[in-house]
C-alpha cells in the first residue's frame, strides 16, 4: 500500500531530471549532481545511465525527451486519507492548513484508531486561541529568522528579552512545544505555553550562546527480565554505541546534553539493578544522593 | 556475478536488519550471517547507500560490527523514511508511469486502454534505437493498479473504459504542517512522500524524545488502520519473541497502544480462537491482509474501551474475569518541589493522586499489571516513604531491587 515505486527516489530523481531538460537544456554534470543530491548514495550509477541508454525510454541519446511537460502526478488515495486523518488532529489548527477536495475521503485513522497511553496530560493548550495566534507569530519568526521579543511568565513573576528564535521543538512525551533560541545570557529554550506575549524586536541582541558540549554517559546493562531490548528501545533517540562484554552484559555509550542531565538521571533509575550508571562522576554522584535520600525511609 | 542492486523488491528483510542495526548494533557480522553472509553483505550496503551519514563502524574482540547511530533531536525528517523510497521496478514500469501522466496531464483529457497503447508507441517510442513492446493486456493490469492507489479514475463509456488523471489536491503554500505531522503522527511516512513534492525549505521543527524507529512499522500500521476502518477481520504473521517461525494469527484489530516513552507500539486486537484480548508488538507481525467485515467490531471496541480504564501500559487481562492488582505509594515533597506533585498528576494515568498531609502525596492505581508501573515508580526514588503492592512477589522484588540498587552505588552505610 505505501511501498510504491512512485514514492521511491529513483521516480523523483528522474522526474527532476526530465524537468530540468524541458526547461533549461543542463549539461550532464548538472544532471549528475541533480543525482547526488536528490538519490541514495551509489544511485549515480543505475539513474542517468538507464536515462541515457534508453532503457527507461525517457531520455533519447541526444538528451531530448518525448515527454511533453514536466513530470506530474496527482496525490494518491492513501495521501488523502492521511490528509484528512491529520486534518481531525486538533494541533491542525496552529497550521495554515489547506487541502481541497477531502470531504469525501475517508480518513486513514481517527483518534479512536491510537492510543499514546503514557503521554503527559499537561500539554499545551493547542485549542486556546491566544496560545495559537503566539504560534503562528512565532513559527513565521523562526521561518525567516525575525528577532522577537518574549515576554514570559517565570515562578518568580515576569521576565522580558529580545531573542532570535532558531527552532521550535515538539515533545511527544510531554505534548509540550518549546523555543529555542539564540541572542539572549542564560536562556536557551522557552516553554511556548509560558509566553504571555511575543512581538518583532529591533533592539540589539546578545553573542551568540555557545551550547554546552554533549556528555558521554556509560552504562552498563545487565540483560534480565528483558531489560536490553527495553533499555535499547527507551534509549534509541540517543547517539550512542553498545558493545557486549560477556555474557548477558553489555556496556552503552550515549551522548546526551547537560541539560537534560537531571531528566535522565530519573530514566537511569527506572531501570532498577538492571542498569547501572558508570560515568560521568557527577551523573553517578546524582543517583547516589537519591538512593542516600531513600535509604533514610527503610523501605 | 552479484545480482546485488541499490532497491529491492521485498521490505521485510531490510526492515528487520535496520532495526537490529539502529537499536542494539552491538552484532558482528559473523552472527548476522549465520543465515547468509552474501544477504548480510547486501543488505549493510544498501544501508549505506540510504543512510550513510548515519552509518558506524567499531571493532571489538567479536569482529567488526556495522551499526546506525541518529540522535534523533538533531534532525528534522526521520531517516528512515528512506528506506520506504527504495522500491524496486521494472524498466516498463518507469517508461510508462512517466509516459501515462504526459499524456493524461490535462484533467479532461481521458483515454481507453487501447488510446493509450496507441498514443505510448506512436508518440512516445518514436526515435528510440529498441523501443519497447507496450500490449494492451499489461497496460490495463497498469491501469487497473492505478485507479485502485487512487491515481486515475476510470469511467465506462460503452464496452470501454477511459481513464483520466484523479483530481489533484493542493496544499497550499505553508508546508509547515507536513514538517510536524511527518514527524509525529502515525503513518508520517505518508506526509514525507507528500513533502517529496515539493521544493525542500528551511527546517523550523526538532523533536526531542523522539523515536523513529516506528517509521519501519508504518506499512502494517496503515495496513491494519485500513482493515479497522471498514471493521474487517485480519490474518496476520507474528514472530513472537524466541521463536524462528512466524506464526499466522486471525484477529480483530481493535486499536495501536503507542508508547511516547519508548516508541513501541503494539496492536491490540481480540483474537476469536481462545477468545482473548491480545497485545501484540507490531515490530513482529507482517504480511497484513484484510479478510471479511465483522459484526463484532463496534461490541469489541466498546469492552476495550473499558479494560483500559485499568491498563497501565498494554497488559490486557488474559481471562475475562481476571482480579486486578493494587498499588499504592506515598511521596514526601521537599520545598520548592512544587514540580513533584504536579509529575504525578500529570503521568498518574489511570491511577488517583491525593494530598494527605502539608508535603505528602499518596498515589493508588488498580490495574491488570502492577508490574508494569515499577520503572514509573522507581522514578520517585529519593521521595517514597511507603509502598504496598497488593501482589506480595511485585513488592518483595521492588524492594530487593531497592536494595540491589543501593548496594550497586555503595550508598549503604558501612557497618
Amino acid at each position: 500500500m505505501i511501498f510504491k515505486e512512485w514514492y521511491g527516489v529513483y521516480y523523483q530523481t528522474t522526474a527532476k531530471i526530465i524537468t530540468a531538460i524541458l526547461s533549461e537544456h543542463p549539461q550532464e554534470k548538472d544532471l549528475q549532481n541533480l543525482v547526488r543530491k536528490c538519490a541514495f548514495g551509489e544511485s549515480a550509477l543505475t539513474v542517468l545511465p538507464a536515462l541515457k541508454n534508453e532503457k527507461w525510454h525517457l531520455l533519447r541519446h541526444d538528451m531530448s525527451t518525448p515527454l511533453k511537460h514536466p513530470p506530474s502526478m496527482p496525490l494518491t488515495l492513501i495521501q488523502k486519507r492521511w490528509l484528512k486523518a491529520i486534518s481531525l488532529d486538533p494541533r491542525i489548527r496552529l497550521f495554515d492548513f489547506q487541502a481541497d477536495g477531502l470531504e469525501e475521503i475517508e480518513p486513514l485513522f481517527t483518534s479512536e484508531d491510537y492510543r499514546i497511553y503514557d503521554r503527559y496530560t499537561n500539554g499545551d493548550p493547542f485549542d486556546d486561541p491566544n496560545y495559537i495566534e503566539r504560534f503562528r507569530t512565532i513559527l513565521h519568526a523562526v521561518r525567516t529568522k525575525t528577532p522577537l521579543f518574549l515576554k514570559i511568565g517565570t515562578r518568580g513573576g515576569i521576565r522580558t528579552f529580545g531573542c532570535m528564535p532558531e527552532k521550535l521543538e515538539y515533545s511527544e512525551k510531554d505534548d509540550k512545544f518549546r523555543l529555542l533560541v539564540s541572542g539572549v545570557r542564560r536562556v536557551q529554550t522557552v516553554n511556548l505555553s509560558k509566553i504571555i506575549s511575543c512581538e518583532p524586536y529591533f533592539g540589539k541582541l546578545s553573542g551568540a550562546v555557545i551550547n554546552p558540549p554533549k556528555q558521554t554517559l556509560v552504562l552498563s546493562v545487565h540483560d534480565e527480565r528483558n531489560a536490553l531490548e527495553r533499555a535499547m528501545l527507551h534509549f534509541a533517540h540517543f547517539e550512542k554505541q553498545t558493545e557486549r562484554i560477556g555474557k548477558n552484559e553489555y556496556i552503552l555509550r550515549l551522548c546526551y546534553d547537560p541539560n537534560d542531565e537531571a531528566e535522565l538521571v530519573i530514566r537511569i533509575l527506572s531501570f532498577g539493578p538492571m542498569v547501572k550508571a558508570l560515568e560521568p562522576e557527577s551523573f553517578l554522584e546524582r543517583i547516589r544522593e537519591k538512593l542516600r535520600k531513600q535509604q533514610q525511609w527503610q523501605l | 556475478m552479484s545480482s546485488y542492486h541499490e532497491l529491492i523488491k521485498n521490505f521485510e528483510k531490510i526492515r528487520s536488519y535496520m532495526r537490529e542495526f539502529y537499536v542494539f548494533g552491538f552484532k558482528s557480522r559473523e552472527e548476522y550471517s549465520q543465515k547468509s553472509a552474501r544477504s548480510y553483505d547486501d543488505e549493510r550496503r544498501r544501508m549505506e547507500s540510504w543512510l550513510g551519514d548515519y552509518m558506524r563502524f567499531t571493532r571489538t574482540a567479536e569482529g567488526k560490527n556495522t551499526f546506525l547511530s541518529i540522535d534523533s533531536r538533531s534532525n528534522a525528517h526521520n531517516p528512515f523514511y528512506r528506506a520506504w523510497k527504495a522500491k524496486s521496478f521494472t524498466d516498463l514500469d518507469i517508461t510508462f508511469h512517466f509516459i501515462l501522466f504526459d499524456m493524461l496531464h490535462d484533467p479532461d483529457t481521458s483515454l481507453s486502454v487501447s488510446q493509450i497503447t496507441e498514443k505510448a508507441t506512436l508518440a512516445y517510442f518514436f526515435g528510440f534505437d529498441k523501443p519497447p513492446i507496450l500490449d494492451e493486456s499489461t497496460v490495463r493490469k497498469k491501469l487497473k493498479e492505478y485507479e485502485k492507489e487512487g491515481l486515475l479514475i476510470g469511467e465506462k463509456r460503452g464496452r470501454r473504459i477511459f481513464y483520466r488523471r484523479a483530481e489533484d489536491t493542493a496544499l497550499g503554500r505553508d508546508l509547515s504542517f507536513l514538517d510536524f505531522y511527518s514527524e509525529i503522527a502515525p503513518c508520517g511516512v505518508i506526509g514525507s512522500f507528500l513533502l517529496d513534492k515539493y521544493p525542500p525549505h528551511a527546517d523550523v521543527f526538532s523533536f526531542k524524545h523522539h523515536y523513529i524507529t516506528g517509521a519501519l512499522d508504518s506499512g502494517v500500521i496503515a495496513d491494519l488502520f485500513c482493515a479497522m476502518r471498514e471493521e474487517r477481520i485480519v490474518t496476520v504473521s507474528n514472530l513472537a519473541r524466541h521463536t524462528d517461525e512466524p506464526k499466522r494469527l486471525r484477529l480483530i484489530p481493535l486499536r495501536i497502544f503507542i508508547s511516547a516513552q519508548n516508541g513501541r507500539q503494539h496492536l491490540i486486537a481480540y483474537q476469536p480462537e481462545g477468545n482473548l484480548f491480545r497485545a501484540l508488538r507490531i515490530d513482529y507481525l507482517s504480511d497484513v491482509k484484510a479478510e471479511e467485515i465483522t459484526p463484532r467490531f463496534s461490541e469489541l471496541r466498546a469492552e476495550l474501551d473499558i479494560i483500559q480504564k485499568k491498563m497501565w501500559g498494554v497488559t490486557l487481562p488474559l481471562k475475562r474475569n481476571m482480579k486486578t492488582e493494587c498499588v499504592e505509594f506515598t511521596i514526601k515533597v521537599e520545598s520548592g518541589e512544587d514540580y513533584i506533585p504536579e509529575r504525578l498528576e500529570r503521568e498518574k494515568r489511570v491511577g488517583t493522586v491525593e494530598k494527605i498531609g502539608k508535603d505528602t502525596y499518596r498515589f493508588s492505581a488498580e490495574v491488570y499489571d502492577a508490574g508494569e508501573m515499577i520503572p514509573w515508580i522507581r522514578s520517585f526514588i529519593c521521595r517514597i516513604t511507603e509502598i504496598h503492592f497488593s501482589n506480595p512477589r511485585l513488592e518483595t522484588r521492588f524492594k530487593k531491587d531497592l536494595r540491589d540498587m543501593y548496594r550497586m552505588y555503595e550508598t549503604e552505610e558501612k557497618t
